[in-house]
């Protein structure tokens, strides 16, 4: 049975599932409302049933500066649409009629403190949405947001980077629930060719101060990442790839026929890391 | 000195509620070591020194404190001095911070700095000291603000910084802001951040005050020199608020000492049309506390907490938030705000270039237009000191339409 789950959330679920059978998950971020709610809707579902194990739905922002020009791109043309965070919620709780897969809300502050922390909780929550990922929330300036949460029983995620120190790795493990999302390279998000070389050391580091299942984010994109991965995380997060692939299917052609072909095209990708997943290292064999 | 207002500080980077440190985890570390260099350079004699050489004989300080007098008999209110941050090198008070800043880099071994600018001045000041201390420099500038501040681009050009159009959002200074943080966050290991004003994360509000409180000390010692007694009033244009802070800390414990902000009107009170945070009682609508780049303070936005588009004549007022401790200052009465519209500004632009012989920059243009809508509430007993933040070379391109 499960290593180190705490509770029994979705999340903490499906990680238990992934460490039993030593395979790599896959946590698939799109940005919601890009181009519409609906096709979000039609995405998750698509990525959901190719076997993403966790959904990451982005909320737009106006000013979103920990991402690269691919998720600056959906934000611009997801807040062009009239998204709103309220709205977000609402597509969870549709969502969730259908689907049991996990999802988290990756929000920067503003729009969450502005619709009130308890109000956002009590609303997401309720609408069936599992964790909470925040860009620009630290350990430090999360006291009241950790308590509302947890009283929810919302998973708090928080990120940890290549320039957190051993201490800090820590104090953001012990502040997280769910997973610890690790960011991969110092930057913005945004699909890379190269995995940076010092990941390995970076997930050891994170590993000696955490039991949390560990996700890698920032630059993953290819099966090849995956493969890698595989002997090193519990789960590789996919976001402007998955992004990207919406753009070019629907930002000239934002007709029904556009979005199936794009919900085709995110199915086809989870389909080819999931398979990269089950092929690739795996954490039992390499893992100590 | 020890009164809470005067330190206003209450936990290390708190102003009240206002400030923190809202930032991607890749930029905690980086802004613990920034805090710890900066800390240490404050009792550090030989970081003092170079500073205040610089200050003297690269940048120009002290600046004068000059009696205005055309512009006071022209009014017929209170005695009115000018402190001439315009005459230091490069044009405005953004060299007092660059430089301060500038001299950490070296400090930290960073060779690399980028900056954000809006209306240049602070992209000018990166860039002189950059290539004074021997750093690379790359300044974010929106779009916008590349074509109607067209001078100062060629100046940080000529100084060998590299200019970066940033063409996302409204093209102007929260925008260039956004693109300085994503570079810093992709080179954190050999950049820092020279930001401009008293914005973003810890310890940026709290150094850049400290950097631009040379203002403040030099007009305190000069206005008890010229007139044996304090001002009754002090004027400064805020857009983060960098030249009002540095003019108004020193005189915080001073309590007869009336503090006054001047926000960017702009063109009316609707949200985006102008960049007033703490003006709601003029109209200016669309400001409530919340997070953006960094910090914790007033910024103008929508009901579900988008930053709104701001508009002002002025680039280096052009801007959603402003600098915590204004907001904790405003909210304690310390400090009073208001604002005056792109055309109040244009006119006292004028009217000081004909009394004084002194052509200022949009953005102090504000500071003179808020003193003269005052008038009414000012007699001949009071004494004013005004900022003058920065000179008008700049901005000729828009003052050149209205001859």
């Amino acid at each position: 049975m499960p290593l180190a789950t705490s509770n029994s959330t979705r999340i903490s679920k499906r990680f238990a599932a992934l460490r039993e059978s030593g395979e790599l998950g896959i946590v698939a971020y799109i940005t919601a409302g890009d181009p519409t709610l609906d096709a979000t809707h039609k995405f998750v579902l698509a990525l959901a049933d190719a076997g993403a194990d966790v959904i990451e739905l982005g909320i737009p922002f106006s000013d979103p500066l920990a991402d690269g020009p691919t998720i600056q791109r959906a934000s611009e043309r997801a807040l062009k649409a009239g998204t709103t965070l309220a709205q977000v919620i609402h597509l969870v709780r549709e969502i969730r009629k259908s689907s049991e897969v996990p999802m988290v809300l990756f929000s920067y502050y503003n729009p969450v403190l502005q619709l009130g922390l308890e109000k956002f909780a009590s609303s997401a929550a309720t609408a069936g949405a599992d964790g909470v990922l925040i860009t620009d929330l630290t350990p430090e300036e999360s006291h009241d947001y950790r308590q509302v949460l947890a009283a929810h029983h919302l998973d708090t995620i928080f990120l940890g980077a290549p320039t957190s120190t051993d201490d800090r790795l820590a104090k953001i493990a012990t502040a997280s629930s769910g997973f610890l999302y690790l960011i991969s390279r110092t930057g913005v998000t945004g699909a890379k060719d190269a995995l940076p070389d010092d990941l390995p050391a970076l997930l050891r580091r994170a590993r000696s101060v955490t039991q949390l299942p560990i996700a890698v984010g920032f630059g993953i994109s290819l099966p090849g990442h995956v493969s890698v991965l595989g002997g090193l995380a519990d789960a590789a997060v996919i976001g402007s790839a998955l992004v990207s692939e919406i753009e070019k299917a629907t930002a000239a052609n934002p007709t029904p026929a556009g979005i199936d072909a794009a919900a085709t095209g995110l199915a086809a990708r989870i389909r080819s890391l999931k398979e990269a997943a089950r092929h690739g290292l795996s954490r039992r064999e390499v893992a100590p | 000195m020890s009164s809470t207002l005067h330190s206003a500080t209450f936990a290390p980077g708190r102003f009240g509620p206002y400030g923190g440190r809202y930032v991607p985890e890749t930029l905690v570390v980086p802004l613990f070591e920034l805090e710890r260099a900066y800390e240490a350079a404050k009792t550090d004699a030989r970081f003092q020194t170079e500073f205040a050489d610089l200050l003297k004989n690269f940048a120009g300080r002290p600046t004068p404190l000059q009696f205005a007098s055309r512009l006071t008999a022209h009014l017929g209110g209170p005695r009115i001095y000018l402190k001439r941050e315009d005459l230091l090198h490069t044009g405005a008070h953004k060299i007092n911070n660059a430089i301060g800043q500038g001299l950490l880099a070296v400090k930290m071994g960073k060779p690399r700095i980028v900056a954000e600018t809006g209306a240049g001045q602070h992209g000018v000041a990166s860039a002189s000291v950059a290539a004074h201390l021997g750093l690379e420099c790359v300044v974010y500038m929106g779009t916008e603000d590349m074509a109607r501040q067209a001078l100062n681009v060629s100046r940080m050009r000529m100084l060998g910084a590299q200019v970066v159009g940033v063409d996302s959002g409204s093209r102007t200074l929260k925008d260039a802001i956004n693109e300085a943080m994503r570079d810093w966050v992709t080179n954190v290991r050999n950049t820092h951040y020279l930001l401009g004003s008293v914005l973003g994360a810890h310890p940026y509000p709290t150094m850049v005050r400290d950097f631009q409180s040379v203002i403040g000390r030099e007009a305190r010692e000069q206005v008890l020199a010229a007139e044996k007694r304090l001002p009754t009033h002090l004027f400064a244009c805020v857009g983060g608020g960098s030249n009002a802070i540095g003019l108004f800390h020193q005189f915080l414990g001073d309590l007869s000492v009336k503090m006054v902000g001047i926000e960017a009107g702009g063109r009316g009170g609707q949200l985006g049309e102008h960049a007033a945070r703490l003006a709601s009682a003029q109209g200016f609508t669309g400001a409530r506390p919340g997070v953006l780049q960094g910090t914790y303070t007033y910024i103008l936005q929508t009901e579900d907490g988008q930053i709104a588009t701001t508009h002002s004549i002025s680039a280096g007022l052009d801007y959603p938030a402003i600098g915590p401790e204004h907001a904790w200052l405003a909210d304690q009465g310390r400090a009073e705000y208001a604002a005056v519209s792109d055309s109040a500004a244009l006119d006292a632009a004028r009217l000081l270039s004909r009394t004084e012989g002194i052509i200022p920059a949009l953005e102090s243009a504000h500071a003179i237009a808020g003193l003269i809508e005052r008038l009414p509430r000012l007699s001949a007993n009071d004494l004013v000191i005004l900022n003058l933040s920065g000179r008008g070379d700049k901005d000729m391109d828009t003052y050149s339409r209205l001859l």
